[in-house]
């Protein structure tokens, strides 16, 4: 690393602490992620991987500790924090009474995208992500898949330099799933741009992250490459070296089917 | 400014695609207008009030400005609960600017309605005394306009969901339309009465309505003009004092 280690970390994070009265949500955290790298943290429901990112992108207060988000601090230079990224919130957060065109006109406006590339920027996005066809139709229509490949489209749109994706593809089919991570990779690829998304999945995390932080009730347990933590752990699996570090499974609140059966089936072979 | 352009048009066209909306939020003022205008206009007539449609108009307008306002402003918690507002507050725009766009789109839609009521007592016989002085009646109508939707962002600001939604009906929004004067006279009121209803901003109001639609009214234009314009200004401040504070 060296010299140039602080230009080459795009997010800087330092003790960081959020408590919400008598319950620390975020437990002294620090960790750094690097331009250009997709970045996950994986963790239970209620590890504090929301939080943490609601502090990130200037939504939340810390409670103490330090935060450098592309040279510029999401306390002191909200404004200067909040034009360097794109997010895609956990929850739905599109106007459902409005069409998918609305939508993005509405962010592109509010993030000034200058009005001569406006509309071809939103034409791009949406045929990337395939929805152009479907541009005029309320977003109330939509499926899930179809409102998350949306909000996703709308979080590229004015040219962010950090993607961050809350639990991006929860509740989402395998085959969208794919589709959406394909779309991200892509343009990480293409235009360098950071990703730094959230996940409960540890197939998800494995596949994907270059790098991966391991949090659980609001600290980090573990820091590294899906191959680090698994030689650290010598496991063959991620889900098995998260087990060595947590000493539990991952705690599933709004498990899929598939994930319940596999629960399942690991209780049965146990037992035998 | 093209922040506070795109949160009006937002406003503004969600409330013309909902016909239902608007429709419906024609029926409570026609049911006002019928029941106490020729409920009570041969009492009010007899005891030398004149003629009641005349008197009551200008209040059941100010009503629905004072309803549609409120809930414009309130719309706001169902932007967080549908997560919407997280998108619109963490973009690189001013909280000041999210509050001034979202107030003058609720209050454009509160005055569109008034005026649709406006028209709506043309029907049921109402006669504004001097077509010329319709100016400063929409100026009335849009300045209530502007001060309770602020006071409806203001109050959403506060709130976490719909659950204090009945509250606000029953303990704000109620007594402020009741207590006014749209109903009927300030002249003659028991003191405590009186004092209630002068600390009603929206009776200054309908008293700034009823100057400039049937020439009629006990503060005076200027003072009507002066008191509402002050308490819109105080509660834009409050407002946005709130509304900065927000953490979606």
């Amino acid at each position: 690393m060296g010299l140039n280690q602080d230009s080459s970390n795009i997010i800087v994070v330092s003790a960081l602490v959020k408590k919400f009265k008598a319950f620390t949500a975020v437990d002294n955290i620090s960790f750094e992620v690097k331009r250009g790298e997709i970045f996950a943290f994986l963790g239970p429901n209620g590890a504090g991987k929301t939080t943490t990112i609601s502090m990130l992108t200037t939504l939340l207060q810390p409670t103490s500790g330090n935060i450098t988000l592309n040279g510029s601090n999401p306390v002191q230079d909200k404004d200067g924090v909040r034009k360097s990224f794109g997010i895609v919130f956990q929850d739905a957060s599109l106007d459902d009474d409005m069409t998918a065109l609305e939508n993005m006109q509405y962010h592109a406006i509010l993030y000034k995208v200058s009005k001569d590339i406006r509309d071809k920027r939103i034409e791009e996005l949406l045929r990337f992500v395939e929805l152009w066809d479907r541009k005029k139709d309320m977003v109330k229509t939509f499926s899930g898949g179809m409102k998350r490949r949306l909000e996703v489209a709308r979080g590229l749109l004015h040219h962010p330099r950090i993607l961050f994706l809350d639990e991006p593809t929860l509740g989402l089919d395998p085959q969208t799933r794919n589709h959406i991570w394909n779309y991200i990779k892509d343009i990480n690829k293409k235009e360098n741009m950071t990703v730094f998304f959230t996940t409960h999945y540890m197939d998800e995390a494995e596949r994907v992250a270059d790098r991966i932080a391991i949090i659980d009730h609001g600290k980090i347990i573990s820091i590294g490459t899906p191959g680090d933590l698994k030689n650290q752990t010598k496991t063959n699996s991620l889900e098995e070296a998260f087990l060595a570090i947590t000493g539990n499974v991952i705690r599933e609140e709004e498990a899929s089917g598939v994930d319940q059966l596999r629960a399942m089936g690991r209780m049965w072979r146990r037992k035998r | 400014m093209s922040t506070v352009y795109i949160l009006w048009l937002r406003q503004v066209k969600k409330y013309f695609r909902s016909r239902s909306r608007i429709v419906g939020a024609l029926g409570q003022p026609l049911l006002f207008l019928v029941a106490f205008g020729f409920g009570f206009g041969s009492i009010f007539q007899r005891a030398g009030g004149g003629d009641y449609i005349q008197f009551l108009a200008p209040g059941i307008i100010m009503m629905s400005v004072l309803f549609t306002a409120v809930f414009s402003g309130i719309d706001l918690i169902w932007d967080r609960q549908f997560g919407f507002l997280k998108e619109t507050m963490v973009a690189p725009v001013s909280r000041l600017e999210i509050m001034i766009g979202k107030t003058l789109g609720g209050a454009t839609v509160a005055a569109f309605q008034g005026l649709l009521v406006f028209v709506l007592t043309l029907f049921v016989g109402f006669r504004p005394y001097n077509l010329l002085m319709l100016p400063v009646a929409v100026l009335f109508i849009f300045l209530v306009a502007i001060l309770f939707t602020s006071l409806g962002i203001a109050v959403a600001s506060k709130l976490e969901d719909m659950q204090g939604f009945q509250l606000i009906m029953n303990f704000l929004v109620m007594p402020i339309f009741f207590l006014s004067g749209a109903l009927f006279p300030l002249e003659g009121l028991p003191k405590a009465m009186e004092i209630i209803t002068n600390l009603d901003p929206l009776t200054y109001g309908i008293d700034g309505l009823r100057h400039s639609l049937i020439n009629t009214g006990k503060f005076g234009l200027a003072t009507d003009l002066v008191v509402i314009g002050s308490i819109t200004a105080v509660l834009l401040v409050i407002g946005s004092y709130f509304f900065e504070r927000i953490q979606a």
